[in-house]
Formats: structure tokens, C-alpha cells, sequence
């Protein structure tokens, strides 16, 4: 082997690695460069975004499901973590933890539930649950403060040092970005990542292959909605407030559009997604204007040009292109 | 090894299946054969677990697989292929035969996302003997294409690589030479008989007579959902309800 060749062996082995190392490395230098707390708010709020949207996407892109109501399970992890903490006066670690428990366990029971369901009746059963957690959010006042949220959530903190600034709460929230991705990845390349994703494509043939679908089913469900706790607890503790509005059916529809245009089954679409959808309105004031039109009109074209999501269909339209065309010169 | 008795299957009222018994003794290929619609496909879908059975027993090792799972039954190492090829389009041809080992690859989720130390080490032995099984059927310099890009025989080639390469007991392989050239027919003839010689139990359905009858060792024949005639590819040849059965819609070649 020439060196070159060594060298292109060694990228190509080791290239989730490399690519997780040098994501790493920019999300530290970033910070040091951008010190705007306005443009790392933003930032901040894709991370958020990212860590839900991953496991919608392995639910979605991985597991073949649709979820309208991941929103609600975001709300969960929020709320959870501003009652736990506030009127609970609980440690916001424990309760970070104790409420991603909970979470999973509800979702354990609804997934049992919902997912004999299938198609259209899987997407009306989570919206339902969705607007559930919506109406009680705004009506149990008593708790949860109604329609005018719940403020005073303390920021976290290791010891004597506080989150409390954009700048600060960067790098714990993108750690736990990277954290989340290393372990999606991970899940990914694994054996039970090819039985998700054989699932995707063919239950009977997945089936048929030893993939227990049910089980690999709830089993997504329930580690996407844990994901999506957690980032709600993070997003209460970088916010200390949190209100029903961010919580709506309309917000569940833009993660979803974040898994579309990232493409489902892609771990790396998803931070394209997120970082996207997120940054639109921010970027273009007719994006915030009119952003429920663009958001059903994004999602619309994609799924009608390409099914399986804007990056992951693209990236499969080149792969099968080019093997047709190396197909062509064998045959020749 | 594989036993079936009084197997029954009606859809809505309708009997795709009726009394069906046979036996398939370990290490041999028993071919099971049928004009179009006898219910060849449907039993295999019963054994596997696909579609219940509406009556009787198959038992696979003296386990009765009737109510299970069709991952259960795969579990217990039964592997197969289907008459409409179920590929995976958008995984790579090695990743489709890397599925053929999901029972070997571990369970457990979160051992999945920790990737220890020892799931690296089954991932690397997983993939080499995908690698191999690629190898065995011609497919080696293909290994990174998706599967939707291959051409039909290359297709019907991965999907039985996939049903192979975990080493099953019994293989089902519902006509793996339909639709092939004769150059394609043959190199999936050898590797059947590779895979009888290496101990492997097969039930072969099939239309191209030439292949069963020079490979199998007992045929079973279907019609109508029944079994009419059962015995070496000799005595079935002969046999006037066998002739019958074909004569009545399509000549035995067919
Ligand atoms: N899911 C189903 N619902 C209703 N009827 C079915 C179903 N599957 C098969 N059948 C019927 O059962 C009968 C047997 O079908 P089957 O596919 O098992 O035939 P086959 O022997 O595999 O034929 P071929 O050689 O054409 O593959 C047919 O009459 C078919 O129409
Ligand atoms: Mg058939």
C-alpha cells in the first residue's frame, strides 16, 4: 500500500470517529470565536432541538413509525423538571433523571398500547396524546401556573458553577449533544441498529430475520421519548421558564419536519435538520412571518420528490446512481 | 427434523391448505413442488410463523412452532427466502447479509449503544463471515452497492447469502432459480448442494423440474392445498396423480 492509500483506509475506518472528533472540536472552539449571547442562544436552542430530533428519528427513520406528539414528551421532561425543582425543591440532577424515569415509563405503557396501531392510527393516537398534555398543561393551574407558564427555574449546576449564561450553558448542552449522538451512532452500527433498520424497510423480512418487532419497537419509542425528556429539562433550566405554547401540536409537526428534511434513518441529517429548521425564521423574517406555510410547504415537497427525507434521499439518489453507472461499465 | 401433520389454512372460507403431513429428514433436500396456487408459498409462510395455521401440528425438533412468533421461529434456526424477493433496498448488500445475523448480534439495546469492547469483536467476526458468504456467491466486489442497484440475479443471490449465512438448521427457500438464466440456475444448484453436503436441512420449492430432480432426495407434491404424492424424484415422476395434477392445467416441465 502507497501511503496515500493507507491514509484513505485509515479515514474510511475510522470516519464516525473522526467526524464525531472534529464536530467535538469546533463546538469548543465555537464558543471562543462567537461570544454574541444572542447568536449562542440560537445555537443553544438547534442543541436542544438535535437531542429530540434524534430520537425521533431513530423512531421514525429507524423504526418506521410516526410520531406527532414527541412535542408533549418534551413538555414532560420540562415541566417535570420546573415542579420537581421549584415546588419539589428537589436537586435538578436527581430530578433531571427521576423525570426521564417517568417519562420512560409512560411511554413504556403508551408504546404497548399505541404501537399495535400502525399508519394514520399511530399518528392520531400520539396527536391525541399530544393535545392531552397540551389541555392539562393549561388547565391544572394549580400546578403547572396555566396559561402564563411557570418561571423561576434555577439554572443547573456542578457544584458551585452555574449554567447561567448562553455561554456557559453552550457546552453542557452540546456535551450532551455529543453524548446523545455517540450513543445513537453507536446503536446504529450495532447489530440491533441493522434489525431497526430492516424494520424500516420490510417487517416481514425483518421478521423473518429474528427482529422481534414489537419489542425493537417500543424499545425505540421509549429511548426516543427519554431523549426528548431530557432535553425539555435542559431546555427549562437554560430557559427558568417554560409555558404551554412551546409545547403544541404545531411544535411536535416541527420536529417532525427536522426529521424530514434531515432524512429519516439519518443520525448526522438530524443535526442538519434541527440546525435548519431552527435557524430559518431567525435568518429571514419572512421564515418567522410565515413559518407554519413553509414549514407544511417544506414538508409537503420533500415527502412528495423524495420519501425518504431531504439529505438521506439525496445521498441514496448519488449512492444508487453511481453503483448503476459502475454496473454499466462491468456489464460493458 | 421438520414434521408436519393434518397443517390446515383457509382464507376467509376458503381452504389454501388441507391435511397437509410430510416429514423433512435432517441433512436432506426435500423439494416440494405444485402447479401455481397449491398453497406451496402459504405453507411456507406457516411454518415460519408468517400466517397462523388454521389446523394441525408442525413440529421442528419435536417444538411445536404453531403460535409462534415468526422471530421466534427464526430464532430457533429456521432461515428463509422469499418468492417475492424481500430485500432491504436502501441498506448496502453487505449490511442486507449482516441482517441475516440480527439473532447472533446481540439483544440488548443498551449493550447496542455502550458498543463494548466485546460487541466490537462479534461485529468484526459478523462481518467477515458476511464478507465470506458474499464471497460464495459472487458478490464480493459488490459488497458496498445499496441492493437497490443490483440487478435480478444478483438480487436472488443476496437474499439467499442473507437466509445462509447464519448457519441455519433448516433453510425454506421459496423458488430461488425463478426468473434466472441457466448459468445463474446452476451456481445456485451447487451451492444447494454445498449447503445439503455442509448438514444444512432444506425444503426447496421450485418450478424448474430439472433442478429438483437432480437435487433432491425426497419430493413432496402439492395440489389444491393437498398432499397428492410424496417419494424420490423417480417414483414421483411416475406417479399418475402427479401427471394429472400438472397435465390438468400445465405439461411437468413447466
Ligand atoms: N393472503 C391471502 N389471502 C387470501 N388468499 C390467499 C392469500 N395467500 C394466498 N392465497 C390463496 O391461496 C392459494 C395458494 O397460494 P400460494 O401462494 O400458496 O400458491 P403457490 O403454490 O405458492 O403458487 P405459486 O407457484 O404461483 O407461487 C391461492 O389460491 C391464493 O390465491
Ligand atoms: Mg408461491
Amino acid at each position: 500500500m502507497t501511503r496515500r492509500e493507507r491514509l484513505c483506509y485509515f479515514l474510511a475506518l475510522h470516519r464516525t470517529g473522526l467526524t464525531v472528533a472534529a464536530l467535538s472540536l469546533a463546538l469548543l472552539v465555537y464558543p471562543l470565536v462567537e461570544r454574541n449571547p444572542y447568536t449562542l442562544g440560537v445555537t443553544n436552542l438547534i442543541a436542544l432541538h438535535v437531542i429530540v430530533v434524534l430520537g425521533l428519528n431513530l423512531f421514525i427513520g429507524y423504526a418506521g413509525q410516526i410520531s406527532l406528539g414527541h412535542a408533549a414528551f418534551f413538555a414532560l421532561g420540562a415541566y417535570g423538571t420546573a415542579v420537581a425543582t421549584v415546588t419539589g425543591q428537589l436537586p435538578a440532577w436527581v430530578a433531571m433523571a427521576g423525570v426521564a424515569a417517568l417519562v420512560a415509563l409512560l411511554a413504556l405503557v403508551l408504546g404497548l398500547a399505541a404501537l399495535r396501531l400502525s399508519g394514520h392510527y399511530l399518528a392520531m393516537a400520539t396527536l391525541g396524546f399530544n393535545i392531552v398534555v397540551h389541555t392539562v398543561l393549561l388547565q391544572w393551574d394549580a400546578v403547572t401556573g396555566g396559561p402564563s407558564g411557570f418561571s423561576g427555574i434555577p439554572p443547573l449546576a456542578v457544584g458551585a458553577f452555574a449554567f447561567d449564561s448562553e455561554w456557559r450553558f453552550h457546552f453542557l448542552v452540546w456535551g450532551f449533544v455529543l453524548l446523545a449522538l455517540l450513543l445513537c451512532l453507536n446503536l446504529v452500527r450495532s447489530g440491533v441498529g441493522r434489525g431497526l433498520a430492516a424494520l424500516a424497510g420490510d417487517e416481514t423480512a425483518a421478521a423473518a430475520l429474528g427482529v422481534d418487532i414489537r419489542r425493537a419497537k417500543v424499545q425505540v419509542f421509549v429511548l426516543s421519548a427519554v431523549l426528548a425528556s431530557l432535553a425539555g429539562s435542559l431546555f427549562a433550566h437554560c430557559y427558568g421558564y417554560v409555558s404551554p405554547d412551546s409545547f403544541d401540536i404545531f411544535a411536535s409537526a416541527d420536529l417532525v419536519i427536522m426529521v424530514v428534511v434531515g432524512g429519516m434513518g439519518s443520525i448526522w441529517g438530524s443535526l442538519f435538520g434541527a440546525a435548519l429548521i431552527t435557524v430559518l425564521p431567525e435568518w429571514l423574517e419572512i421564515f418567522a412571518t410565515y413559518k407554519d406555510f413553509v414549514h407544511g410547504g417544506v414538508l409537503v415537497l420533500v415527502l412528495m420528490f423524495l420519501p425518504q427525507g431531504l439529505v438521506t434521499g439525496l445521498v441514496d439518489l448519488v449512492r444508487v446512481r453511481l453503483a448503476l453507472r459502475r454496473r454499466g461499465d462491468v456489464a460493458a | 427434523m421438520l414434521r408436519l401433520e393434518g397443517v390446515g389454512k383457509r382464507f376467509g372460507g376458503l381452504p389454501a391448505l388441507d391435511d397437509v403431513a410430510f416429514t423433512a429428514p435432517p441433512g436432506e433436500l426435500t423439494a416440494l413442488i405444485g402447479p401455481n396456487g397449491a398453497g406451496k408459498s402459504t405453507l411456507i409462510n406457516c411454518i415460519t410463523g408468517v400466517l397462523p395455521a388454521s389446523a394441525g401440528s408442525i413440529r421442528f425438533d419435536g417444538r411445536e412452532l404453531c403460535g409462534l412468533p415468526p422471530h421466534a421461529v427464526a430464532r430457533l434456526g429456521i432461515a428463509r427466502t422469499f418468492q417475492n424477493l424481500r430485500l432491504f433496498p436502501r441498506l448496502s448488500v453487505l449490511d442486507n447479509v449482516l441482517t441475516g445475523l440480527t439473532a447472533e448480534a446481540g439483544r440488548s439495546m443498551l449493550m447496542a449503544m455502550l458498543r463494548l469492547p466485546y460487541l466490537r469483536h462479534r461485529e468484526r467476526q459478523l462481518r467477515l463471515r458476511a464478507l465470506e458468504a458474499l464471497d460464495r456467491f459472487g458478490l464480493a466486489g459488490k459488497a458496498d452497492w445499496p441492493a437497490a442497484a443490483l440487478a435480478y440475479g444478483d438480487r436472488k443471490r443476496v437474499e439467499l447469502a442473507r437466509a445462509c449465512v447464519g448457519r441455519p438448521r433448516l433453510i425454506l427457500l421459496d423458488e430461488p432459480v425463478a426468473g434466472l438464466n441457466e448459468a445463474e440456475t446452476a451456481l445456485i444448484g451447487q451451492e444447494l448442494r454445498r449447503l445439503r453436503a455442509a448438514g444444512h436441512t432444506l425444503l426447496l420449492v421450485e418450478h424448474d423440474m430439472e433442478l429438483v430432480m437432480s437435487i433432491a432426495d425426497q419430493v413432496v407434491v402439492l395440489d389444491s392445498g393437498r398432499c397428492i404424492a410424496r417419494g424420490t424424484p423417480d417414483e414421483v415422476r411416475k406417479n399418475p396423480l402427479v401427471l394429472e395434477a400438472y397435465l390438468g392445467r400445465t405439461s411437468v416441465t413447466a
